[in-house]
């Protein structure tokens, strides 16, 4: 189990007396407002149509899967949840923050994590998870790595330069890092992409673990089938920047016939949908 | 100060934070390090022989000693400062490192803040040996100039940081590719700004482009002060006040182009 940073409820003693005063919900509040909110959001590009005009909400403690092709606007999507791309048009809320306008509100309480980002490969991973939970407030940040490394395997690498590990291992840091500051979102793109089967049923199991344990909410964005089927109760399918299909796991086999997730995605892909019809 | 107790406040942990993280890496490659030294060293060793050189042949020279080595070491506090101001931005652009700096609670005015006291501790470590070395060869102490060189520190520092926001603000929106902007901007106001002569030596049109500058005052200030014994403090408040409206015009442009680019999406994209 990862260890609580502050007190038995997670929160550091500030923002106890933050909920106090109303700056931040207090639990009751929190559980009728959605943890995401997306309403009508678009991206427009000169090249192109990234994201058309999607909405879905995420309860707090929930874990969806958003899945799409290559271009599907996944990334997209996931980049104006965390206020890196202002939207064309619709809005993103997160913890009730419209982002990215009032993203200094909640970002403290959000992380995110993707192989497509890295970090400073010369410094080593404790002096990157140090800055880290140093940027994001988090109180006694040598425990709270110790902790990390403990849970995450990293005791062994924490004193080594994050660019002479392997990608398994930069995957266990980056994931460190996502962690640092025991987030009530998190945002994953492609978590498990370019790692062997072992490494990635290994970061699964951590990031299930953690969700179960904090209660987060997590967004995953992937194109591994089998990944979203066995983490995820919700599993949302985007092509060409619209939401194809919404639903849980269970219920998005039923509908199209099939056995896997994978013959589901390949269907919507494909533009299949006799066996969606026909199953209905 | 936590994020958690005032979410809206400047965080001095947060500038340290990043100040710590360049402090890191410099302290993990000695080749940044050395190349903090070397550049000001061989310019201020090239430059003062040559003094030495034309002041065994000329009058003139002779009575203004120091002008030459006087103006490199300025020279290197206003190219060093906005080039460790750059670099130590590009250093996040090049570790694809940006994305995850926008995502957490880290504020533009501290990312700026440290990015400037990154620039300090970079020029402290180039130029505090060359200056050193400046007494050694050529027996000029810059320290000697006083409270005077601390007014002309601080304006051709503020200049330096209002250029390097504007630049960084570039190479965001615009990706690696305008990285060279950061190597090589300076070297436009090299001949504006007239660091080696004096403005009247420029034709009239010209000499209007480097008033608006505000090093100009500063090498004009120095020249007055070695060559006439005399401290010009209308340059520095004119310099000042020129470097207010820099540093107005580079913020803007740097919350422009930093909105242009989350409208692009280039914050996730970094490279060229």
């Amino acid at each position: 189990m990862l260890a609580r940073a502050g007190g038995s409820d997670g929160l550091a003693p500030c923002a106890r007396k933050a909920q106090l005063c109303g700056i931040v919900p207090t639990p009751s509040a929190k559980a009728a407002q959605p943890a995401i909110a997306v309403e009508r959001l678009a991206k427009i590009y000169k090249s192109g149509v990234a994201v058309d005009g999607i909405s879905f909400a995420l309860e707090q403690g929930s874990i969806t899967g958003l899945l799409g092709g290559n271009g599907a606007g996944k990334t997209t999507t996931i980049a104006m949840i965390l206020g890196l791309i202002i939207p064309t048009s619709g809005t993103a809320r997160v913890l009730g923050a419209e982002m990215p306008r009032q993203r200094y509100r909640v970002l403290h309480r959000v992380n995110f994590e993707s192989p497509y980002v890295d970090m400073p490969a010369r410094l080593t991973t404790r002096q990157n998870l140090t800055v880290f939970a140093m940027l994001y407030g988090v109180e006694d940040a040598a425990a709270r790595i110790a902790a990390l490394a403990e849970e995450l395997d990293l005791v062994e690498l924490l004193d080594r330069p994050t660019g002479k590990l392997s990608a398994g291992q930069k995957t266990r840091v980056s994931l460190a890092k996502a962690l640092v500051n025991r987030p009530e979102i998190l945002l994953l793109d492609e978590p498990t992409a370019s790692l062997d089967p072992d490494t990635a049923d290994w970061v699964r199991a951590r990031i299930e673990r953690y969700r179960r344990g904090r209660g987060a909410t997590i967004l995953l964005a992937s194109h591994n089938m089998a990944e979203v089927e066995r983490l995820c109760e919700r599993v949302i399918i985007m092509k060409k920047g619209r939401i194809e299909d919404d639903d849980t796991p269970q219920a998005l086999l039923t509908r199209y016939g099939r056995r896997t997730l994978e013959e589901v995605f390949l269907d919507v892909a494909r533009g299949r949908t006799e066996a969606r019809q026909a199953a209905q | 100060m936590s994020p958690h107790c005032e979410p809206l406040a400047f965080s001095p942990r947060r500038i340290a934070a990043m100040v710590l993280r360049y402090c890191y890496l410099l302290r993990s490659s000695w080749p940044r390090l050395l190349e903090l030294i070397y550049w000001p060293a061989v310019q201020m060793l090239m430059w003062g022989f040559l003094q030495l050189y034309i002041a065994g042949n000329a009058g003139f020279f002779a009575r203004a000693g120091g002008t030459f080595i006087g103006a490199v070491l300025l020279w290197d506090i206003l190219f060093r400062g906005q080039l460790g101001f750059s670099i130590s931005f590009l250093e996040e652009m090049w570790a694809r490192n940006l994305a995850n700096l926008m995502i957490s609670p880290l504020r533009t005015i501290e990312f700026v803040g440290a990015l400037m006291i990154m620039s300090l501790i970079r020029l402290a470590i180039g130029m505090g040996p060359v200056s050193l070395l400046a007494i050694a060869f050529f027996g000029f102490n810059l320290y000697g100039l006083g409270l005077a060189l601390a007014a002309f520190f601080v304006n051709l520092i503020l200049t330096s940081w209002a250029i390097g926001i504007l630049v960084s603000g570039l190479v965001l929106r615009n990706g690696l590719g305008a990285e060279s902007l950061a190597w090589t901007i300076m070297f436009l106001l090299l001949p504006l700004t007239c660091v080696y002569y004096p403005v009247t030596i420029l034709p009239d049109w010209l000499q209007a482009v480097a008033w608006a500058l505000p090093p100009t005052y500063v090498f004009e200030g120095m020249r007055e002060l070695l060559i006439n014994h005399v401290f010009r403090a209308d340059l520095m408040v004119r310099a000042l006040a020129l470097n207010a409206a820099f540093f107005a015009v580079a913020a803007a442009g740097f919350i422009a182009l930093l909105d242009s680019a989350r409208r692009q999406g280039s914050l996730l994209q970094t490279g060229e």
